[in-house]
């Protein structure tokens, strides 16, 4: 047995994924590629997959369908279209992926955008042999609006445009265009045939032109660094712990995720929204009391003065305060049945609270093509656009640029219950 | 910077240790599953770190169908009592007197009947609005479909096509009456993660877990183990062997198989998690065949 190194698998970093594209451009095929690739496929289920039945060894990924391999449920292949996101896991020796494997049809925008909202990365597939479209734009501005640090666009299917550079140029020209309209830092564009598992994780011999990494290499060596410890200190309070048992009878901890920053004993905690001013005496942890801790780690904080704190109230340092307002302006990707429309009541559920809201101005309404702003007074189903709510209590909030956490929310139709809207503060 | 890096299973941790509490904050009456195997094992722990120094404020329900091997039993009754935790059995005793078993009734029916049946009768007299699972996207294509705050009708069951929007880490649990949720705070967690985490956190699993000498049946290429009072499950031919083998994965004893294996420790199970190269729901039964993990998961198993 070769020997192990148990603590180089602590250095193994997480890379949250998401794959985007429109029907038929062989995303399926690039992700069972990719497992296959990484070894990400147990046997059993290759041999499930295998062209020819019967065999009992499967030696190469040519005598496997590739698309079979993330074959979804039944109640989708009734209908020969994705519905939902899968999640699909693979590693590398430095990495490991979570892969939020997205459906492409327009009408299932709603599941793209629940895939898309925690990743770090995202790949855009394209069939070289169609080029951009209307759909293509509508996840790039998505992709863009959530904040997904880098954007990978896949141009697949070279192996049906003859391995053509010109094809693939004209193609990275119009999304280097396209992103550059909508502020995207980090665009990567790879030539590849996921049929054929040229430019996938190894180089191939038909496209000697392209001179970048391959999509696994550029998965494996982008930058996975946040730096979500330098930014100020918020820890939304999830729950109060009070056990009151014997051994326990005066405990008073705050539990939460911290969303930023880093917190420390003995520092001068403000809490809002009642601006109350406590100090840390203790973080407690199952593991033991922490000096420091940092995002995004779970805790549990004591404070030296008893002051009244309860769920969905914010932790910050004094002196670097958010903003606590009655208003809240944001750009919402609007994924409910029924149109959002000015005057109307919603909930909206950001970190830990929950408010009712009214939509008092849409601001504009987004044209996915030219990414013009127009006028509108409502967003239909998979409409992106600006709108302002009334809060009937303020809430803290900051920017969605300066903090996925803390700037983000959702908005929730309260007689159906369901999520209908997804927010990003401005 | 470095200094402040959680390592890709504290970051795990970390994100379900945020589940837990989300649901503890929004839902009137939470119960955890409990089937005793290794998920399970490693739940109980997170959900004893999320409350820490409280004990985590529900009960653990194991669904039992009376089938499971008997170091399960023994274990799960030591466990509970030593973790202080509030232990519920329920069964289906109606189809256990009918004398309900895979062999004569075919794997489908029984699970339907013991795990399913027994699952959703044991939900609705308890009240439970919130369910947590143990259940893992990487097991299975079903269940890599699976939101974390995944809803369910007044009669237990999954709507795949219509699954609630699940954006960043903004759960919505809001439900009607009647309605309910199961949860899966480890969803993101892969075989390998559980096995490092265990051996990490020195967490407690059942010693079948771990590679013996066990008196087996080899039927196929499964490893079926052997019961003097299942004697009767014999078929023509088959001799009892002693085989040094483990489980990767436990369920029922008449539908679980075991593998060969030498790995006696936890470094031993991990090392060979990292080589395994078929996955751990071959040796469950109840995965093959017409009656897959989806439509069982709609009918309200979980």
């Amino acid at each position: 047995m070769t020997k192990f190194n148990f603590e180089l698998t602590k250095e193994i970093e997480l890379l949250r994924l998401v794959t985007v594209g429109s029907v038929d451009d062989g995303k399926s095929t690039l992700i069972g590629r990719l497992l296959v690739d990484t070894k990400g496929a147990f046997e059993d289920q290759l041999m499930a997959v295998r062209k020819k039945k019967g065999t009992v060894k499967v030696s190469s990924a040519a005598e496997i369908d590739l698309a079979m391999l993330t074959d979804g449920l039944s109640a989708e292949r009734e209908q020969g279209i994705t519905i939902d996101v899968a999640y699909r896991y693979f590693a590398t020796p430095k990495r490991k992926f979570i892969m939020a494997d997205c459906p492409g049809h327009e009408q299932y925008t709603r599941n793209m955008v629940t895939g898309s909202s925690t990743a770090n990365a995202a790949i855009i597939l394209i069939d070289a042999r169609h080029g951009v479209l209307a759909q293509t734009k509508r996840h790039t501005h998505i992709l863009g609006l959530l904040g997904i640090p880098h954007l990978i666009v896949a141009v697949n299917k070279m192996d049906l445009v003859d391995h053509d550079q010109a094809t693939y140029e004209k193609i990275r020209e119009e999304m280097k265009e396209y992103c550059a309209k909508q502020g995207v830092r980090d665009l990567i564009c790879i030539p590849m045939s996921a049929l054929t598992g040229d430019m996938v994780s190894v180089r191939g011999d038909n496209m000697d032109w392209y001179k970048g990494d391959t999509l696994l290499e550029t998965l494996e060596s982008m930058s996975v660094l946040d730096d979500l410890d330098e930014k100020p200190f918020r820890m939304p309070v999830q729950l109060l712990n009070r056990p009151q048992t014997a051994d326990l009878p005066d405990y008073r901890g705050f539990m939460g995720t911290i969303a930023s920053g880093t917190v420390k004993v003995g520092d001068e905690l403000v809490v809002k929204p009642s601006g109350k001013i406590s100090t840390v005496k203790e973080i407690v942890t199952f593991d033991g009391n922490l000096q420091e801790a940092f995002a995004p780690q779970s805790i549990t904080i004591i404070l030296n003065d008893e002051i009244d704190i309860s769920r969905g109230d914010m932790l910050m340092h004094v002196g670097q305060e958010d903003s606590d307002s009655k208003f809240l302006t944001a750009n919402v990707c609007w994924i409910g049945d029924e149109p959002l429309e000015t005057r109307k009541k919603y909930l909206i559920k950001h970190a830990a609270s929950e408010v009712k809201a009214m939509v008092s101005e849409v601001n504009f309404k987004t044209d996915i093509h030219t990414l013009a702003q127009d006028e509108a007074d409502e967003l239909a189903m998979n409409e992106i656009g600006r709108v302002t709510f009334k809060l009937q209590q303020p809430l803290n909030y900051d920017k969605y640029a300066d903090n996925r956490t803390t700037g983000s929310f959702i908005v929730i139709d309260s007689f159906t219950n369901n999520t209908v809207g997804a927010g990003m503060i401005v | 910077m470095s200094e402040h890096k959680l390592t890709q299973l504290k970051a795990l941790e970390a994100e379900s240790i945020h589940i837990i509490r989300e649901v503890v904050a929004e839902f009137r009456n939470p119960v955890m599953l409990y089937s005793v195997g290794k998920d399970s094992s490693v739940l109980v722990h997170l959900a004893r770190k999320a409350f820490y120094p409280a004990p985590f404020p529900f009960s653990l329900l194991h669904v039992d169908t009376g089938y499971k091997f008997k170091e399960m039993y023994d274990f799960r009754d030591a466990f509970c009592e030593e973790i202080g935790a509030d232990l519920i059995v329920r069964k289906n005793e109606d189809a256990i007197n009918k004398g309900m078993n895979p062999k004569e009734f075919g794997v489908a029916r029984c699970c339907q009947a013991l795990k399913t049946t027994g699952l959703l009768d044991a939900l609705e007299e308890g009240g439970y609005d919130a369910a947590f699972g143990g259940a893992r996207r990487d097991e299975e294509h079903s269940r890599a479909k699976e939101r974390v705050f995944s809803m369910r009708d007044e009669f237990g069951q999954w709507d795949p096509k219509n699954q609630r929007p699940e954006l960043w880490n903004i759960y919505n649990g809001r439900i009607h009456d009647g309605e309910s949720v199961r949860v899966f705070p480890i969803s993101n967690w892969t075989e390998m993660d559980i096995w490092s985490y265990i051996r990490e956190e020195k967490i407690e699993i059942v010693p079948l877990y771990f590679a013996k000498e066990r008196p087996m049946i080899e039927r196929g290429n499964m490893l079926i183990p052997y019961y003097e009072e299942n004697k009767d499950q014999l078929l023509e031919g088959e001799v009892p062997k002693m085989i040094m083998s483990r489980f990767r994965t436990l369920g029922c004893s008449p539908c679980t198989g075991a593998v060969r294996s030498d790995a006696t420790n936890m470094d031993e199970i991990v090392i060979e998690a990292a080589a395994a190269r078929r996955s751990e729901r071959e040796t469950r039964i109840i995965d093959h065949g017409s009656n897959s993990m989806e439509d069982k998961k709609k009918e309200g198993y979980f």
